[in-house]
């Protein structure tokens, strides 16, 4: 019979199946961070329960470790000291991998789990992070869980779970100049809403899909969330096995058929199908607090939720493009990989961030993209065009109490979340792909990348 | 886990679509690593003004909806982060079941974990319900209000996982020799897994 390739990772891990009907799925791989993961890892701990296999888990500091240069245990974070020396404490105790503040290899969890080919295609891997399904472009089973069902994996190595349903969402055509996976994500929560995905693992083809390169597949599956997806999976190709050779915790080879009979048969049927034209997607940007108030950014604010447009002080009609802003935001796990930060300085090269702006940051998504970033001179880039240059962490994406800026403040960002207060109390943000914030950055105001100068190459 | 079995209380209203984490417990609220000192957190951007005063026009800062057992939401409930701590802030307010027309997964994961019944219902029946008295019989997987009755759907596990108020992680212990063998097999099969 065929199946889809959710399916096929499924059932190759299902260990036991409850009376009730619920699977025991092993769980290959558990990640945690030291905003959600301190509490799983102090539980086990206080039960009494030993980690079944402390190798396969691995901790990374990334939330609210502090981005500034020279940074160590302390953060801006109200308290934030304790959970990451806590983290620590109970990474160690409990025999785990940690990539510590200092680690070279330390990042956001979603860009380095790649990187340290600790997620593989057809593995299972959760994180108490609901941006795990990020880690699905590599074509895992990948997805965030909540703390206790951390603990659950960490004391038994499965979860149990219902088999969910899955969903198919093909991008067929080329992307326009300018148009990126970021726009993909943003253009089908515009259409389809931010409950869109609920409940199923959502399989991302068609050939829009297939041009992608990993770093952008990542971006594309890592806003499955804000879709209410359980899970984005894309099936591995050729470029996928390439970008995992020879990574840390990767196979020596991914040559035997075990690699290539990952992917969704001809003829698997899904719960539910969609299909986009990619060439008609255009640069997006959100005009409001939720990701599904996604709009092209050539295009007028609709008419949403009332508290939307009082909120983010923007009312029906409006055109987006021009609306002043105060902050600029390069980073997060959905869009501070190398690849990212390459595009962001290509478009900056000749410019500089408008006088009118309070602030503008560029922070790597981890230790290796910054060093990969700093060799090839895009610091300098960033730093002549008046961008502040970090360490890496998840920074700016949202407020811990850290860095803020005063209510009514707009950002424009390259995050994954534009909920009310996300970062920070009144701050207004507006989500959309680096190059529309190295656009927007430039001009002081909202404005559509394809519209600005590029410089020629010498 | 506290079993929940069934419950009669007044359903306090918050119909907005979309309610995230972000509104439930902003981060700034999750001051220590433990799973306590949350409620007062619960709802911190629309529950109090300035100077952290309550504010008069929330709903649980009004006499009939305060220390509420029950809220009746919007669609996709809960969405955005995994953070556990929205549950257990609304668990140590007091909240026992949510009632929307649909939630985030983590989060409807995360309820069951802490003894929280999710509730789907339709959207109607939500903003029919939403004020008023209802009492629930999950054994029954019926929802009552007045003269109106409402069937909700619960995934069987889940559904007993609540009802006797199990910890997931003894009963799941309980599968330990099959658990082991499939690890064996699984051992040999595709040994780059195994670090």
């Amino acid at each position: 019979m065929s199946r889809t390739l959710a399916d096929k990772i499924w059932d190759a891990h299902v260990t036991t199946t409850t009376s009730a009907g619920a699977d025991l799925v092993a769980i290959d791989r558990v990640f945690l961070h030291e905003r959600t993961g301190a509490s799983a890892l102090k539980s086990i701990a206080a039960a009494r329960r030993p980690v079944v296999d402390p190798h396969r888990v691995f901790a990374v500091m990334d939330h609210i470790v502090d981005t500034r240069p020279g940074r160590g245990d302390q953060t801006l974070m109200q308290g934030g000291q304790a959970f990451i020396t806590e983290t620590r404490a109970a990474a160690l105790a409990a025999g785990i991998t940690l990539f510590d503040v200092t680690d070279p290899d330390q990042g956001i969890t979603h860009v380095i789990s790649p990187e340290l080919g600790i997620v593989l295609p057809g593995c299972t891997l959760v994180a108490p992070d609901s941006h795990t399904c990020t880690q699905g472009a590599l074509g895992a089973l990948a997805w965030g869980i909540g703390s206790s069902e951390a603990e659950h994996a960490m004391a038994t190595g499965v979860l149990r779970l219902p088999r969910p349903k899955t969903m198919l969402v093909r991008f067929e055509g080329a992307l326009g100049v300018g148009v990126t996976a970021k726009d993909m994500a943003l253009a089908l929560l515009g259409a389809h809403g931010a409950g869109g995905g609920a409940g199923h693992v959502v399989e991302f083809a068609g050939s829009a899909v297939e041009a992608l390169d990993i770093e952008a597949r990542m971006t594309l599956c890592n806003m499955a969330t804000e879709f209410a997806a359980m899970a984005a999976i894309i099936a591995p190709d050729a470029k996928t096995f390439a970008y995992l050779a020879g990574r840390r915790y990767a196979p020596a080879s991914f040559d035997a058929p075990y690699w290539q009979e990952l992917r969704s048969d001809e003829g698997a049927t899904f719960d539910r199908e969609i299909v986009i034209d990619a060439a008609a997607i255009a640069p997006m940007i959100t005009w409001g607090t939720s990701p599904e108030h996604a709009i092209p950014i050539d295009a007028m604010v609709p008419q949403g939720p009332q508290r939307a447009h009082d909120y983010i002080g923007l009312a029906a009609g409006t055109r987006i493009a021009g609306t002043p802003i105060d902050v600029a935001f390069i980073g997060s796990c959905t869009n501070a990989r190398l690849s990212d930060l390459r595009r962001a300085a290509a478009l900056v090269k000749g410019h500089h961030v408008a006088p009118s702006i309070k602030k503008a940051l560029v922070v790597p998504g981890s230790g290796a993209v910054k060093r990969a970033a700093e060799a090839e001179g895009l610091d300098k880039v960033f730093e002549a065009a008046g961008f502040e240059w970090r360490e890496s962490g998840c920074s700016l994406c949202f407020f811990a109490g850290g860095e803020s800026f005063p209510a009514g403040s707009r950002s424009i960002s390259s995050t994954n979340r534009n909920f009310e207060g996300r970062q920070g109390p009144g701050i207004r943000t507006h989500i959309a792909s680096p190059e529309v914030v190295v656009a927007s950055a430039i001009a002081g105001a909202i404005a559509d990348p394809r519209l600005l100068s590029v410089e020629e190459p010498a | 886990m506290t079993p929940f079995i069934k419950l009669t209380a007044v359903a306090a209203p918050l119909l907005a679509d979309n309610i995230d984490t972000d509104a439930i417990i902003p981060s700034r609220e999750m001051k220590s690593t433990g799973r306590t000192g949350l409620a007062d957190g619960l709802f911190a951007p629309w529950r109090y003004v300035e100077g952290r005063v309550p504010n008069p026009e929330f709903v649980l800062n009004q006499p009939e909806y305060a220390g509420a057992q029950v809220i009746a939401g919007g669609a996709n409930f809960g969405c955005g982060s995994s953070r556990e701590h929205a549950v257990w802030a609304l668990a140590e307010y007091g909240v026992r079941c949510v009632i929307a027309p649909g939630f985030a997964p983590i989060f409807a994961a995360n309820c069951i974990r802490n003894g929280l019944l999710p509730v789907v219902l339709p959207r109607e029946a939500v903003e029919s319900i939403a004020g008023r008295e209802v009492h629930i019989d999950l054994a029954a997987q019926t929802l009552t209000c007045s003269d109106d009755t409402y069937a909700f759907p619960i995934e069987a596990e889940a559904k007993v996982m609540l009802l006797e108020g199990l910890d997931a992680i003894d009963l799941t212990l309980k599968s330990r020799p099959a658990i082991a063998a499939w690890t064996d097999a699984d051992r040999a099969a595709r040994p780059w897994i195994y670090l």
